[in-house]
């Protein structure tokens, strides 16, 4: 459904269901340059146990109008005016990638309205790579294909998907082909800039749930200790054989996971 | 320039789709004799139905054997995802009935296949569509053809029987400009030596009884979902775009993204139509991709040479062959087929119709029967076969002759089979001196 937020015309997908005033909201967050439609089997699942869905698309992402916005920070303040304009109170918030930085920056500046926190494919700090960042800066191709490449593992590079006669590889880089000029720079240049989050990790009263792939290339789980350290209820899931991709690589054991935190 | 790389083809002909079996460690794709699957639990059930996990429910819309070929053609497309049917012949119809409602209009190449054309002439006109036929070679003609309600153009990478070429970036264009898709039959060439999607083509069909499989051992088809076409930029398709009554109002775009067309294809097409792939016989077709290369290179290595030797022959009225350069589309062939164009190809015998059937009938090595693409040389005569049900007009039209035959090359000693089709020659001479 569509919403207005900041005076824009934004998109939240809810599972195929209305929302119904009261229900406990779950929030996912999609990664760079990527939208709603990687939370799809989710979406489905929480919508049919009656939860409030709200797969947003980030400003100039998926259907959002609006420009990027350059920052963690400012991505975090956005979704809490998507939470606001669908009077969603309390939410559980899931974030991909670059959308678990945002949910984590949510749940540590916004505890209140944040009932438990889902991070997938995370670390904190994300750094990306110079050769993959001057490309997206350039807007070129490739850094597209990089983002594809090194976000599913080896093994996926020869598929095996739990969704039947789906292509990991081609659906992804076809999704990240739909954005528009300079989202996956934008993208990548708030995930490397965001600076704050270790020392907010202290802040995060929720419960906290890390869904890891061990063989992430993008966000290695050896980037996630000190998070794990510093987040006072977390614990963690690790996915063998599963890369960074976890949404397109192992949707199942993930949907399993965010299932406890229900 | 940075580049980033992946699998090749050849690996991912062996490799793709699959990941050994956990439980038996088994190399070879299992084959998954099973109409349904136990669910984990209550929940778990009703979450496989309503699209929440991933998975098998009932092996009418998939199965874990199908699903590996499926996932192996998408990967060697490069598409999104793929859906296998139970002939090449459902995979068109799947396709036009998920893109085409009642009332709607398709423009297709007339260089078809003589099912294919059957099906757009004969049968969908009783469904209420209809379709214009053009000469595969006027780019203009697709143009003028659209109307307002057509739907989707289709065309043959490289026709049957005359081996037209169809010039897939130009009208892609006049699809894409018109706010349709192009649907690409790529029996004959596989993605081996085309993909139609690179080119311009939004959705690629296959006959995989021939060439991806192999051998001549199964039925079976395939639908291949680029998803590249953006069926919001329009109100053409409110199947793909609109709440769907049929799936508890789902929207395939909205919840699929890129992947909305072929989601609708399993979700309505496979579910309602039924047209499944068994799972032996995808067995076999993934047998077939994994020596797809090696039997390309030989099938067009050999039909070069046997259209060298047919277009020398005193016997030889014509040949139709990309490879020839009095062919017309002899430069477009080199440009969109660089590794070769097809192995299935006509020519016309001096004598027509009696002439060649004698000829046809001296054969040794080449099978006289219904089908293109075995590893085995075929030969046919379309006028009283395959295409036997076109009008004399449509025929002509298409440019199949009385005494043209068609060869489909296999991987024998091209030696052999020059050899035999010299036999054949030869009986043939005599018949028409007498």
């Amino acid at each position: 459904m569509y919403i207005n937020v900041d005076n824009q015309k934004t998109y939240i997908a809810t599972g195929s269901k209305d929302h119904i005033q009261g229900n406990l909201g779950i929030t996912f967050v999609h990664g760079t340059a990527m939208d709603h439609t990687v939370w799809t089997l989710a979406s489905r699942h929480f919508a049919r146990r009656g939860l409030n869905i709200l797969a947003v698309d980030l400003p100039g992402h998926g259907r959002s109008e609006g420009d990027v916005i350059s920052s963690i920070e400012g991505m975090a303040d956005w979704v809490v005016k998507a939470l606001d304009a669908s009077n969603q109170d309390k939410t559980i918030i899931v974030g991909h990638s670059m959308g678990s930085l945002v949910a984590f920056d949510v749940a540590a500046r916004y505890p209140d309205r944040i009932t438990a926190l889902a991070m997938v494919g995370t670390s904190i700090p994300m750094p990306v790579g110079d050769v993959l960042l001057d490309n997206a800066k350039a807007d070129k191709h490739v850094a597209k294909e990089m983002v594809n490449f090194w976000s599913h593992s080896q093994a996926a590079h020869l598929g095996g998907s739990q969704v039947p006669g789906t292509w990991m590889l081609g659906k992804l880089i076809r999704l990240l082909e739909r954005s528009g000029p300079g989202v996956i720079y934008n993208d990548l240049k708030a995930c490397q800039d965001y600076s704050e989050g270790l020392e907010r990790s202290k802040h995060i009263q929720a419960p906290t749930l890390l869904i890891l792939g061990e063989d992430d290339f993008m966000t290695p789980v050896r980037n996630t200790k000190g998070l794990i350290e510093n987040i006072p209820h977390s614990r963690t899931v690790m996915l063998p054989n599963c890369g960074h991709a976890i949404v397109n690589e192992a949707p199942n054991e993930m949907l399993d996971a965010l299932v406890t935190m229900v | 320039m940075a580049k980033v790389k992946t699998y090749d083809f050849d690996t991912l002909s062996n490799h793709a789709g699959q990941r050994p079996d956990k439980e038996t460690g088994a190399r070879a794709v299992p084959i998954y004799q099973t109409a349904s699957y136990v669910f984990r639990d209550s929940d778990a059930g009703a979450a496989m139905f309503n699209i929440e996990r991933g998975g098998h429910v009932y092996s009418r819309i998939s199965n874990p054997t199908t699903a590996v070929l499926e996932e192996r053609i998408s990967a060697l497309e490069g598409g999104v995802g793929a859906v296998a049917t139970s002939s090449g012949q459902a995979a068109v119809f799947n396709t036009i009935a998920t893109l085409v409602d009642q009332g709607g209009h398709i423009v297709s190449s007339y260089a078809l296949y003589g099912g294919t054309h059957n099906l757009m002439e004969y049968t969908l006109p009783r469904f209420g569509i209809t379709t214009t036929f053009v000469d595969p070679n006027d780019i203009e003609g697709f143009k003028k053809a659209i109307k307002p309600e057509t739907r989707l153009i289709f065309g043959e990478t490289v026709a049957n029987p005359r081996t037209e070429v169809l010039n897939i970036p130009e009208i892609s264009k006049i699809a894409h400009d018109n706010d349709i898709p192009l649907v690409i039959d790529s029996t004959t060439t596989t993605p081996y030596l085309m993909k139609p999607f690179e080119l311009g083509a939004d959705i690629v069909v296959h006959s995989a009884t021939k060439f991806l499989s192999g051998h001549g051992t199964s039925m079976a088809g395939l639908i291949v979902d680029g998803g590249t076409f953006d069926w919001e930029s329009t109100d053409k398709f409110p199947q793909m775009t609109d709440k769907y009554a049929g799936f508890h109002n789902l929207s395939f775009t909205e919840e699929f993204g890129p992947a909305a067309f072929i989601s609708r294809v399993r979700n309505e097409a496979a579910r309602d139509f039924g047209a499944c792939l068994a799972p032996h016989s995808a067995f076999l077709v993934l047998n077939g991709t994994e020596t797809l290369s090696v039997r390309m290179d030989k099938h067009i290595s050999n039909t070069r040479q046997v259209v060298e030797y047919l277009d020398q022959h005193d016997m030889v009225e014509w040949v139709s062959h990309p490879d020839l350069e009095n062919h017309p589309n002899h430069e477009l062939a080199k440009e969109l087929l660089p590794k070769g164009s097809t192995a299935v190809f006509s020519f016309g015998i001096k004598g027509g119709r009696e002439i060649g059937q004698v000829f046809i009938d001296r054969l040794d090595l080449f099978s006289n029967l219904a089908n293109i693409g075995d590893a085995k040389s075929l030969v046919i005569h379309p006028a009283s076969t395959t295409h036997q049900r076109m009008s004399v007009e449509d025929l002509e039209e298409a440019g199949i002759s009385e005494g043209l035959i068609r060869l489909s090359i296999g991987i024998e000693s091209v030696d052999d089979l020059i050899e035999d089709l010299e036999k054949g020659f030869r009986t043939a001479s005599k018949a028409l001196k007498t």
